[in-house]
């Protein structure tokens, strides 16, 4: 893989969107840039490159001529670019191991699709197709929950749900209109308003107790967005509290495993990290966990919920 | 800097695709204007000579030859286009749709340039994707593990590698060397499985407890990746622990609402006090007893032994450390 943001990344980009663009004349710019997957404004950087590139001689006439002036991409004289570039290992590893992510996924009436894809797919790519047996992503199948929530989303229709709330060790009932399911970092999630919180909601699947659809309508406001994941699953509250902890070698994991805020390595090798919680129940539960390993350096209250907690228990075992 | 190299390269391909003889060396200079500029001969040499390498790294089938069989000694280049050209591949409205949803699953992660580059190519016949049957679905893998373009890359190119690994419950670093097979996505977390140079055997390593950064050693191809090897169920194997024992646990009524969620059987009010009774299957004994602590006094440990006290020591150490 060229590193980002080097000359051949840049042209392997351009290379592709060259037979893209030609075969698209007049796409709207707005459009051509979502595709490419890149800002208007770089891929006018790139539509202005292209502009002084051409065939050897470099009168006007052999140079590749782009226009974009009314908002909408033309493309000419591009003919020795107009056949896209083989796939290379990357780019056909990337969609075969996605596809056969895909077939992993319950409920996705594609099957079909997704056999004549893979087969025209591998065709398409040649040797490329071979390094893709080494790579593979393993889709978990909450099969029943998450083909309750897709014939929702198909009808466009209410769901009730029973939800475990793990860092409060209860389950709660609402009803939720449902926006999309997600998958990310391998687990399922149902995204959608959900009418008790009066606000967008993520649910995580494996945490649904019980499903149901209810007969009637889903009603999603029109200021519901679905949230932006790629920064993450965890969007922090200027209300939340900020706990600080102090974590032994042991407990290290835990820098990686939650979202803190900050971390500090001390010398003698102990961690100290910061973290923010609506509620800190959870972390009362985690600190317990780690036999120890970790310390409650702020707030006090917490520190001494955790220390009544220890003792209380040990006592039923005297 | 970037942006002249780009344009020194791209037009650099559009010459040699476009000619079907042999180009020399001097006429490449010539019909190159970014080569003009180059004071030396040598200055030009080194540049050509880099420029070649990177246009062969990107997969660009550039070839050597003669255009005359009498004067063999003028080497000159050219692109093949057939081998240049992605085969015509036709594909449907709704293969598309299943295509650009396979390229979003890397949405955010290291393979995402390439994904959407591939689609990009594919849809270069003009047909547009039929996504419609598809909306409302997203499925995503992320590669935020720092060690996932190192071991990626080395599984790709077949090269043995060395890096620092935390593991066991004392978190001590050590030095590991690995001949990598494959990499899997597994219940959300990256694996790499492989030939395990130190330990002699068959090995399965979570990328993020990789502790630092991941060395290329020996030359790509030397990784030779066994017959018949099925690298998703090695890390099935490997990475999931199967059950060895049962606990059984006093809960506190309406409370363990998390515990009873995987237990293998309730019986409600039957422990004292109006407790309930829960029975849970486990695999280490540790794990078990790190989980049922942080109920606290809300659930206690009726046996076996060997989790009950590790529950009391476990749950000692908190104490001491919070006095």
């Amino acid at each position: 893989m060229s590193s980002p943001g080097s000359a051949t990344e840049r042209l392997s980009r351009l290379l592709a969107m060259v037979p893209y663009l030609v075969s698209r004349q007049g796409i709207p710019l707005t459009e051509a840039a979502k595709e490419i997957g890149i800002s208007e404004v770089a891929l006018i950087k790139d539509l202005e490159l292209l502009f002084v590139c051409g065939t050897p001689g470099h009168m006007p006439d052999d140079l590749i001529d782009a226009e974009w002036d009314d908002g909408h991409v033309y493309l000419r004289n591009a003919d020795t670019l107009a056949r896209p570039l083989r796939l290379g290992v990357d780019e056909a590893l990337a969609l075969i191991v996605g596809l056969r992510a895909l077939v992993e996924v319950p409920g996705l009436h594609h099957r079909d699709a997704l056999e004549r894809t893979m087969a025209k797919l591998e065709a398409a790519a040649g040797d490329a197709a071979l390094t893709s047996a080494q790579v593979s992503v393993e889709v978990e199948g909450e099969s029943e929950v998450l083909a309750a929530a897709r014939r929702a989303l198909a009808g466009s229709r209410r769901l009730h749900l029973t939800y475990f709330v793990p860092t409060r060790d209860e389950t709660t009932e609402r009803d939720v209109d449902p926006m999309r399911v997600v998958l990310m970092d391998g687990r399922w999630y149902l995204e959608g308003w959900c009418r008790r919180a009066e606000a967008v909601r993520l649910f995580r699947l494996d945490r649904v107790v019980a499903i149901e659809m209810l007969d009637v309508p889903a009603d999603v406001p029109s200021e519901a967005t679905a949230r932006d994941l790629d920064a993450g699953l965890f969007v922090a509250s200027p209300e939340d509290i900020v706990v600080v902890l102090e974590l032994d070698p042991p407990a290290h994991w835990v820098a990686d495993y939650y979202p803190v805020e900050s971390v500090e390595d001390l010398p003698d090798g102990r961690l100290i990290v910061r973290l923010r919680a609506a509620d800190t129940r959870w972390l009362r539960s985690l600190v317990l966990r780690l036999a120890g390993a970790a310390r409650v350096l702020d707030p006090p209250e917490l520190r001494e919920a955790v220390r009544t907690r220890a003792s209380d228990a040990l006592a039923a075992y005297r | 800097m970037s942006a002249q190299k780009t344009e020194r390269l791209l037009n650099l391909v559009i010459c040699l695709l476009s000619t079907r003889q042999f180009l020399a060396k001097e006429q490449i200079r010539l019909a190159v204007p970014q080569y003009a500029d180059c004071p030396t001969d040598e200055a030009f040499d080194r540049m050509f000579e880099r420029d070649k390498e990177e246009v062969r790294e990107m997969g660009i089938p550039l070839q050597t030859g003669s255009n005359d069989a009498w004067f063999e000694d003028e080497i000159g280049y050219r692109v093949d286009r057939a081998a240049y050209a992605l085969p015509e591949v036709p594909f449907e409205p709704d293969e598309l749709a299943v295509l650009s949803l396979a390229s979003r699953v890397w949405q955010q992660a290291t393979l995402a340039g390439p994904a959407s580059r591939a689609l990009l190519k594919l849809k270069a016949a003009g047909v547009e994707a039929d996504d419609a049957s598809l909306a409302g679905v997203e499925p995503r893998v992320g590669t935020s593990e720092p060690a996932f373009e190192g071991l990626y890359a080395a599984v790709r190119d077949r090269r043995p590698v060395t890096f620092p690994y935390r593991a066991g419950r004392a978190g001590q670093v050590v030095e590991r060397h690995l001949e990598p097979w494959g990499i899997v996505s597994w219940h959300g977390r990256w694996y790499v499985v492989g030939h395990d140079r130190d330990r002699g055997a068959t090995r399965v390593f979570r990328l993020s407890r990789v502790a630092g950064p991941v060395t290329h050693v020996g030359s790509p191809g030397e990784v030779v990746v066994p017959d018949g090897v099925d690298i998703r169920s090695q890390v099935a194997v490997l990475a999931q622990e199967q059950p060895r024992g049962q606990a059984t646990l006093w809960v506190r009524p309406t409370a363990g609402v998390g515990i009873r969620r995987r237990a293998t059987a309730e019986r409600r009010g039957a422990a004292a006090d109006g407790w309930d009774e829960v029975l849970v299957g486990f695999s280490d004994p540790e794990s078990l007893a790190a989980e049922l602590a942080g109920y606290g006094p809300d659930v206690v440990v009726a046996g076996p032994e060997a989790v009950r006290d590790a529950v009391v020591r476990r749950l000692t150490a908190v104490l001491e450390t919070a006095s």
